[in-house]
């Protein structure tokens, strides 16, 4: 039985067999894969279709006071009734950049995926310390550093494919993909949201790295998802919040990367400066915090 | 004889107040099973851990397979097997895709890992359960199936952390076969825990007894049982009002005689030896023996000498501090 092993000394053998063994949890169990994408479908479905901000202008006849109509003549409340219509329709291209806020929101729902995703990524390397897993992949040569990037790969790879399923739907529902859009965009923008959910992932997991408790991670999670999504522009554009907001909303990494999609699937034309900007920062995000996953799991995962 | 585990002073604080082992010293040699005896909360996982490099000593040197655990422990890596405590088999996945798995690990490549695990498969009897999930498996199974995990990288040296904790009796002594069979066919050096009596007794060549992070006594079981001082005979006379205890302690090994009612417990050196000979100088004295037997010590009492409590005593008490320390553990 003991003799020389020939065996893989690459820094990467192992990182792919860990990815998969938690990816096929996920795609042998399809009902988890259902689980997962039902909140942003209700999201879209509920509260993006109620909130239809563009109705507001449009499909909303107002009673006017009589003493107000009568200083006008009908041809005189005729001009000024396209007036305000083509107002409308000036407000809300200049507010969110399209004519419906569903696209707008749609896109925000694509986030809001990767967000939950991501956030969640923490909790499977709690339980593996706790079934006492992480103690045996420990005792085995693999990588440390790919014990935790593999826990990112397989929440980065979850996220797109449950973006790739919301952008389906949010199509079906009725969002309206910009003039310019060719699937070279799709391709761009599921370039950021791979980038934001790296850089998330990481950080969640480097949050989870010494947890025992799957408690203090849920708690970590039902803290911090709605601030996240309610400091950046996924639901609501960042121009209308008070300065302070605004400024939150500036390192918030989902800005960059909603942004982005936005760019690429509903807005037109491209603002490549902007473009430029938020790849730049989502980059150097997903960067940051790779390298510091990796090097606390270097430093922390044995103690 | 080579030594194949090697360590000095070897200590683990946590958070530095926890002392779970403490400046322990000792080596296993090449082809034996070790044994580290002791209750819940002794150390025993802890100084496995760090043997394996899943954490790491706070002081002393360990030294496996010649590599040093602090220094090279990637190079512990390779050449250990380890069968934790608990049941880490993915419960999602099947024996076979658990194994494989295992084996990626190891970095072994895929046309000689389907190889290996199919030959480990049939070593631990699970070959006609390789396909199917793990949640479905047994108590035993899941053991067996660690066991071969543990194999996979055909390893010097295997870490057994309470190989039979929570099996059923005959589960418990199939897995001691099993443990027999790896030492017997493939000389493999076996570092265990265990706080079963009988599991150390039956299976380690030596055993070491821990108890508060420390080694208080390190020997072969029948050296631990003959450091008692000696077996318990019991002798029964007809004859209950003559005290013959001075006729008994005369003869030589007698090392103590106690009278209750009509019987004596005599501690002798060589029981088998020195029995005819009191025989024979009682009936010298016309005292009729109506009842005469031999009891070899055990490790009970053995645990019992060197802790001061017997090791179920100890589990109770013990039990809260260890699943409070178990969490920090882990």
């Amino acid at each position: 039985m003991t003799q020389e092993n020939h065996n893989s000394k690459s820094m990467f053998h192992g990182f792919w067999a860990l990815t998969n063994r938690d990816l096929k949890k996920w795609y042998k169990e399809p009902v988890l894969l259902f689980m997962s994408i039902i909140q942003p479908i209700l999201w879209m479905g509920l509260f993006g279709k109620a909130m239809n901000l563009g109705a507001i202008f449009t499909n909303n006849p107002i009673q006017l006071p009589p003493q107000l109509l009568s200083s006008f003549t009908p041809e005189q409340l005729t001009l000024l009734g396209n007036y305000f219509k083509s107002l409308s329709g000036a407000i809300m291209q200049n507010t969110f950049g399209v004519n419906d806020y569903f696209s707008f929101m749609a896109v925000g729902m694509l986030s809001f995926v990767v967000v939950f995703t991501a956030m969640f990524s923490g909790m499977s390397i709690v339980w593996d310390r706790r079934l006492g897993f992480l103690n045996k992949a420990l005792s085995t040569p693999v990588a440390r550093g790919a014990i935790i990037m593999s826990k990112v790969l397989n929440s980065v790879l979850r996220s797109l494919i449950q973006a790739a399923i919301v952008v389906m739907l949010a199509w079906l529902l009725g969002m309206q993909f910009s003039a310019s859009f060719t699937p070279l965009n799709l391709l761009v923008a599921f370039a950021a949201l791979f980038l934001m959910c790296l850089g998330l992932s990481s950080l969640f997991l480097a949050i989870a790295i010494r947890s025992t408790r799957w408690e203090t991670q849920m708690a970590v999670v039902n803290l911090l998802n709605l601030p996240l999504i309610f400091t950046s522009n996924a639901l609501f554009p960042t121009n209308f919040m008070p300065d302070w907001l605004q400024t939150i909303s500036r390192i918030n990494p989902i800005t960059y990367g909603t942004d982005a999609v936005r760019q690429m699937l509903i807005l037109s034309p491209i603002d490549f400066g902007k473009l430029g900007m938020d790849f730049a920062f989502l980059g150097g995000f997903a960067l940051l915090f790779a390298g510091v996953g990796i090097i606390l799991s270097i430093r922390y995962l044995s103690r | 004889m080579e030594d194949v585990i090697k360590v000095e002073g070897l200590t683990k604080v946590f958070n530095g107040s926890l002392t779970a082992v403490d400046h322990v010293d000792f080596s296993v040699h090449q082809g034996e099973i070790f044994g580290f005896l002791g209750p819940n909360g002794a150390g025993k996982t802890t100084t496995i851990h760090m043997l394996t490099t899943v954490l790491k000593p706070t002081e002393g040197s360990g030294y496996v397979c010649e590599h040093s655990i602090k220094e090279e422990p990637n190079e512990v890596r390779y050449c250990i097997g380890v069968v934790p405590q608990e049941y880490t088999a993915d419960e999602d996945l099947t024996g076979i895709e658990n194994i494989l798995l295992c084996a990626d690990l190891y970095g072994i490549p895929r046309s000689e890992s389907k190889k290996r695990a199919k030959e480990l498969l049939e070593l631990v009897e699970l070959s006609q359960f390789a396909n199917k999930k793990v949640q479905t498996y047994s108590g035993g199974m899941r053991r067996r199936l660690e066991l071969a995990c543990g194999l996979i990288n055909r390893p010097r040296v295997l870490f057994l952390d309470e190989p039979t904790l929570g099996l059923d009796v005959q589960t418990r002594a199939a897995t001691w076969n099993y443990i027999k069979r790896l030492k017997e066919q493939f000389d493999m050096t076996i570092f265990m825990t265990t706080h079963y009596l009988e599991e150390a007794d039956n299976l380690c060549d030596r055993i070491a007894i821990i108890d508060h992070g420390k080694i208080i006594k390190l020997d072969t079981p029948d050296a631990l049982k003959e450091s008692l001082g000696g077996d318990i005979l019991t002798v029964a006379t007809k004859e209950d009002d003559d005290d013959v205890s001075g006729v008994i302690s005369k003869i030589p090994r007698v090392k103590e005689v106690k009278k209750q009612d009509s019987t004596y417990r005599v501690k002798v050196e060589l029981g088998e030896e020195t029995a005819p000979s009191i025989l024979s100088a009682l009936m010298k004295q016309g005292i009729t023996i109506t009842k005469l037997s031999l009891s070899k010590p055990t490790l009970d009492e053995v645990y019992l000498e060197y802790t001061g409590k017997t090791i179920r005593e100890e589990e109770g008490t013990d039990m809260r501090l260890q699943r409070m320390f178990g969490r920090r553990a882990r």
